[in-house]
């Protein structure tokens, strides 16, 4: 991969009091590519994703979006969290608004999109992910496979340079899972570059161009898919690969 | 030939009707003997008929109540403007006192301060405090119309209960909400705007209810300072005839706006009872 990675991450550090979270993490994302992030809970995934976002603040290291810093204290938050978008595990769809309204909401107010054109679109996403005739209804009338449907929808509706996926089928029963999976794969396919937190292995080894394995707070081994996963190096994957395998 | 499936229906049907019925019977029952009871009791005692004149006199009644109607407008439009800014001036201290703002650090103390302090002296005195001492000052510009000052003084006790309410409001909203909101694009303001807010109210809508039902009764402390309203037009025909009939005409004006705000309330908290209580014998 050449050019400017679309998000570089270097060195990042991060502490919750005494309890290191993130420990020098190096990572780099380019256009159109998918790197997931795998590895025990509590490794560090989802505050990785979290800082990235600017959702929570680093304490050391640096983060670039398109080149540019983005931790740098005098970075305007909100405009780097309009250029990103993130989907989270728990859905957190915002409950006193309509479906069609959770996704129109972000282009309305955060590009000054017209009302009309912004549901316009947001009904256009709906369509496209399933969920044509639920427009009107409010999240909690929904499953959870269609609320994170909806939640993707809500991601990608501020067009972003990159998504961020924190683990966004942990909380789904498994006969759901499939149709969240299957709208990142399409969007994969569209060439979306994404940040991908997940515990599915399989889809992550389908859909990832790389393959980075946290493990408590440190980047413990990165590479292809096939390699990481069939012949893991550090013995610290494989010992997580097993679980996951027989439990 | 009858199956065991829907015999056993039946019988079981036909036992949720009687026991229906048998509580039915055994409510109404216990409503007439209590109420009744208390009715009998009152009627009985010695006094009865000296109450009847004094407290319940038809005659008395049709004449004060007119004039105590009359006053009770005044109640309700004070109700009304002071209803209107506590809220919105409840909901200015809820987000100062929650805010994390730098520059609204001497705001959050100022918040602090007035919530306990407020919160901490009856309605009573403040109304009286105000009503006589901010007039004493003297100080240019400053409304000395004592039903204006009783409407300050209970915008700002009743403002500071109904800033906790706002402000327990928005702690019911959880924090993964404010953070999906700001991953979206919205600044601090706009997730507060559309997202927090609209939630936080939803949830408090009761307790806000029950403390403007509250309100509604209280607006006849002002009658301390001396404006004309239901409660003391009341007192002042009292006096005059030396009957407390016209009281209980300006008891029944308060209530007959109270009940139905009350059963509104109910109807907002009501879960269905027989969902609470355990659906089996």
């Amino acid at each position: 991969m050449t050019g400017t990675p679309v998000i570089e991450v270097r060195g990042v550090t991060k502490a919750y009091g005494e309890h290191e979270v993130l420990r020098g993490i190096d990572l780099r994302l380019f256009e159109h590519q998918a790197v997931a992030l795998i590895g025990a809970s509590g490794s560090g995934k989802s505050t990785l994703l979290r800082c990235i976002d600017l959702l929570e603040e680093i304490d050391d290291g640096d983060i670039f979006l398109d080149g540019e810093v983005v931790t740098d204290p005098s970075v305007e938050p909100v405009a780097v969290r309009r250029r990103l978008a993130m989907v989270f595990q728990a859905y957190n769809l915002f409950p006193n608004l309509s479906v069609l309204d959770n996704v129109a909401l972000g282009p309305t107010h955060v590009h000054g999109t017209r009302r009309a054109d912004a549901r316009e679109e947001a009904r256009v996403l709906l369509d496209r992910f399933g969920l044509a005739g639920r427009e009107r209804d409010h999240p909690d009338r929904l499953s959870g496979g269609q609320q994170q449907r909806v939640a993707i929808a809500r991601a990608i509706a501020t067009k972003p340079r990159a998504l961020l996926l924190d683990e966004v089928t942990s909380a789904l029963d498994p006969e759901l899972v499939g149709e969240v999976l299957a709208i990142i794969r399409d969007l994969k396919q569209d060439g979306m570059t994404m940040l991908i937190a997940t515990h599915e292995m399989a889809f992550a080894r389908e859909v990832a161009d790389e393959v980075c394995f946290l493990h408590e707070g440190a980047i413990l081994e990165r590479g292809d898919p096939e390699q990481v996963f069939s012949a893991p190096a550090a013995p610290e994957t494989r010992r997580f690969l097993r679980r996951l395998v027989a439990p | 030939m009858v199956t065991p499936g829907e015999d056993r229906k039946a019988v079981r049907a036909e036992a949720k009707r009687r026991s229906a019925r048998r509580s039915a019977t055994i409510a109404t029952v216990s409503t007439i003997v209590v109420i009744g009871g208390l009715l009998a009791f009152m009627v009985t005692r010695p006094g009865w008929s000296n109450v009847h004149q004094l407290f319940f006199n038809w005659d008395e009644f049709k004449k004060a109540f007119p004039q105590v109607l009359k006053a009770f407008v005044i109640d309700m439009k004070l109700f009304v403007i002071v209803e209107i800014c506590v809220l919105a001036f409840g909901l200015i201290v809820a987000l100062t006192r929650t805010s994390v703002h730098p520059v609204l650090a001497p705001g959050r103390l100022l918040a602090l301060l007035y919530v306990d302090l407020l919160r901490g002296i009856p309605t009573i005195l403040v109304v009286y405090l105000i009503g006589f001492g901010v007039p004493a000052l003297a100080i240019a510009g400053v409304p000395t119309d004592p039903l204006v000052l009783g409407g300050i003084a209970l915008g700002l006790s009743y403002g500071a209960y109904v800033s906790e309410v706002y402000r327990s409001g928005l702690q019911t909203v959880h924090p993964s909400q404010r953070m999906a909101a700001l991953s979206v694009g919205l600044t601090h303001l706009q997730s507060l705007r559309f997202v927090v807010l609209p939630q936080a109210i939803r949830n408090v809508r009761a307790p806000l209810l029950n403390d403007f039902i509250s309100l509604q009764k209280d607006v006849a402390l002002v009658a301390i300072l001396g404006p004309q309203e239901a409660y003391r037009i009341a007192q002042i025909i009292q006096g005059e005839d030396f009957n407390y009939t016209p009281l209980l005409a300006a008891a029944l004006l308060y209530f007959a706006v109270t009940f139905p705000l009350a059963r509104i309330l109910d109807r907002m908290n009501r879960r269905d009872p027989a969902q609470m209580a355990l659906a089996v014998r």
